[in-house]
């Protein structure tokens, strides 16, 4: 029954998917790609070439191993948020198919650290790498295998201009470092010829909580405009889960965020891409490293991985590919486990489960516009799974 | 307590009698009323023992003596500036709460007088339980209210405050625009609605405590409606409406979710602008502590909460007692 109902899941993604025909602007790409929500959130939006929507084909990647005999029935993660919404598909899913019970809480990534460290869970999640210091706490080494990529979207609010305006990393620190306070501004003008935008002030808008999103957002835009980093004093300060804004109002998660930049004419704000396409936004394309204009969706985040090393990728919360044809903002999201396992049952579930999660499991991420792990962050995150010891033998043989 | 004379059984000796059960009654009660105590002691040695190592780091004043809250720029080891300044917190937390004071209060009064000495009297239940009302929906609910209805609604009143109000010489800086929605102006409107009913309920109970007497005197000597309350009624219930409003500012100061929604959440300084963004001590905690994950930051957050309790039980303890003052211990 699960098999059967995860299949025709599957089958619906390339049925709603859209051709679009290429008008030829020059900077802009083609990218084939796009599932469920990128279709239809294209429609009446202003992308120019962009062909986000069709084309997208599920990885399909093979089981790694044999599923290990003799695993628990339940098993216990915590952390998160980013990852939350995937995280209760693929467990419902997974529970349908094996039976075996996957119970994830979304407290935050901060607290998934916390509670891996303190080893009250089976696995912990984070949407940064931990640092040696975090791990210095732990009970043990940490495995921490990358799960899925997701992007974070500039989203605006302005009537009359549809979704496709053309952000740079710098531009965008500007206006976060409230150096460009209106939208009229020359450096947006001059990004969006014949676009009418008005003389009106930008509204910005940011989380007011900690959060991985916004790890993600401040390292690009640490990466690519230096007013912002001189703004925020200095690179140490410029990145990370919360930062010190030096404009803007703060909203609540992704929602809060989502709220104040729908109800605010003028605003700007950045919010997880599923969540802009689930509440129909308007949202920016973004120029990446190769110079060209991207518009965000399921096929341009998988190509941000292309080229991305493993462990190198742990120490920057944007992933750092080298892809012309990848969308920049995007980042992805570790499962914490400890690489000595003590308890067999335990050992085995977790490494079926993470396992399925890395093959099967990586179909389903399109279904939330989550990206999958493109081939070069998924083969590490299969040899880290492969390096559990159950009381000093390899789990998997 | 005394026995009356000629009593055959002396009381002491009708509680010895009934023994068992009385006894566990009596514990029972006791231990409850204890409990109460205990939780506020116990919640308040919490706080503190909590905030302790920040407060160790820092020291008590820095907190209140800077007005920008970065907990990014926080390390292990830094003590100076303090990055976690919390005076922004007060000051919005006093100014969302002076606005909604100066909204509700006037409208509460009125509306209190209406219910005892000029509606009708099948009006005056019904009326009085539909204020009440206004107390039982959930904070989150008026939050919803305030991004989805009330902003829209006032924000061309407040884009007009800014344009004008905003330019002018000396208030300039409390008017100045942009005006985005999300402000102090728009959380004290919130909490205006918030607190009324408190308001209007103890106002509407020193009311009825007028002698009817002095009422009818009033009438007799020929004054009009409006010179009976004028004359009766307000000058015996000045105090109890200052409890009652003191009381209704103790809701306001604590309140956090629907405040949380609408202020805007600015927490790097003091904007002097009311339609400008801002940050309230209850809303900082709201949004920061699922993630502190910084240096000293979540027993920063502690220190705000014990700073918040403290001025919580002050305003609380100050409008019990003005409000008992007036002879009915009705709150």
């Amino acid at each position: 029954m699960g098999a059967m109902a995860r299949k025709a899941l599957a089958g619906l993604v390339p049925v709603v998917a859209v051709a679009l025909v290429a008008t030829g602007c020059g900077s802009t790409n083609n990218v084939a790609g796009g599932p469920s929500g990128g279709a239809s959130s294209t429609a009446g939006a202003d992308f120019g070439a962009q062909v986000c929507g069709s084309g997208y084909h599920a990885p399909h990647f093979p089981a790694p191993f044999g599923e290990l005999p003799g695993g628990a029935r339940t098993l216990s993660g915590a952390g998160s948020t980013f990852v939350a919404p995937l995280m209760s598909y693929w467990t419902k899913t997974y529970s349908q198919a094996t039976g075996v019970q996957v119970a994830y809480q979304s407290i935050g990534s901060g607290g998934g650290v916390a509670q891996i460290q303190a080893r009250t869970v089976d696995f912990g999640d984070s949407d940064t790498g931990m640092t040696p210091a975090e791990q210095a706490k732990a009970k043990g080494p940490v495995l921490q295998l990358p799960l899925l990529l997701g992007a974070v979207v500039p989203t605006y609010h302005l009537s009359g201009v549809k979704s496709g305006l053309k952000f740079t990393g710098d531009v965008l620190g500007k206006i976060y470092a409230g150096k460009i306070k209106a939208w009229n501004d020359p450096a947006l003008t001059a990004l969006n010829p014949g676009k009418k935008l008005p003389n009106e002030p930008i509204a910005v808008v940011h989380r007011s909580d900690g959060s991985g999103t916004t790890n993600i957002w401040t390292d690009f835009l640490s990466e690519q405009s230096p007013t912002w980093v001189h703004a925020l004093g200095g690179p140490s300060r410029s990145t990370g889960k919360t930062v010190a804004w030096p404009v803007g109002i703060g909203g609540k998660g992704n929602e809060g965020v989502s709220g104040q930049v729908n109800q605010t004419e003028g605003a700007l704000g950045f919010l997880e891409l599923h969540y802009v396409l689930a509440q129909n936004s308007t949202y920016g394309q973004v120029r990446n490293t190769a110079g060209r204009f991207v518009q965000p969706c399921v096929a341009t985040v998988t190509k941000a991985a292309n080229g991305a090393t493993y462990p190198a990728v742990l120490h920057r919360a944007v992933i750092d590919g080298t892809d012309p044809n990848a969308y920049p903002i995007t980042g992805t999201s570790y499962a914490l486990l400890y690489r000595s396992q003590t308890d067999p049952a335990k050992a085995a579930a977790l490494v079926n489960f993470f396992a399925w999660v890395l093959s099967k499991g990586q179909d389903l991420n399109a279904n939330l516009n989550y990206a999958p792990l493109g081939q070069d962050l998924r083969k590490p995150a299969v040899d880290l799974l492969k390096r559990v010891t159950v009381n000093g033998k390899p789990a998997v043989t | 307590m005394n026995p009356l004379p000629g009593s055959p059984t002396p009381w002491r000796r009708v509680r010895a009698r009934r023994g068992g059960t009385d006894t566990v009654f009596r514990y029972a009660v006791r231990s409850a009323a204890a409990m109460v105590i205990v939780v506020l002691v116990a919640t308040a040695v919490f706080l503190v023992q909590q905030a302790w190592p920040a407060l160790h780091q820092y020291g008590i004043l820095s907190y209140l003596g800077s007005d920008r809250w970065a907990p990014s720029e926080a390390t292990a080891t830094g003590r100076h500036p303090n990055p976690y300044g919390i005076a922004q917190f007060v000051y919005g937390t006093a100014v969302t709460s002076l606005i909604a004071m100066v909204l509700a209060v006037p409208v509460a009064v009125a509306v209190s007088l209406y219910l005892t000495e000029i509606a009708p009297g099948w009006l005056r239940r019904p009326l009085s339980g539909l204020v009440d009302l206004l107390a039982a929906i959930p904070s989150v609910v008026y939050g919803f209210w305030g991004i989805f209805a009330l902003i829209p609604a006032v924000r061309p009143a407040g884009v007009w405050l800014s344009r004008t109000l905003g330019t002018a010489p000396v208030i300039g800086p409390l008017f100045a625009g942009p005006f985005f929605g999300v402000s102090y102006l728009v959380a004290g409107l919130v909490l205006a609605i918030m607190i009324l009913p408190i308001i209007t309920a103890i106002c509407r109970e020193v009311f009825a405590t007028v002698p009817t007497a002095d009422k009818e005197s009033a009438l007799a000597l020929g004054a009009t409606r409006w010179e009976m309350v004028r004359m009766a009624v307000l000058p015996r219930s000045r105090s109890g409406i200052t409890g009652a409003a003191v009381l209704g500012l103790g809701r306001a100061v604590g309140e956090t979710i629907a405040v949380t929604m609408v202020i805007g959440n600015n927490v790097l300084s003091i904007t002097t602008s009311i339609l400008g963004p801002g940050s309230t001590m209850s809303s900082v905690i709201a949004n920061e502590f699922t993630e502190s994950t910084e240096p000293f930051h979540l027993q920063s957050l502690m220190v705000v909460g014990a700073w918040l309790l403290v001025i919580a039980l002050v305003v609380n303890t100050v409008g019990k007692l003005i409000v008992r003052r007036t002879g009915e211990d009705i709150a």
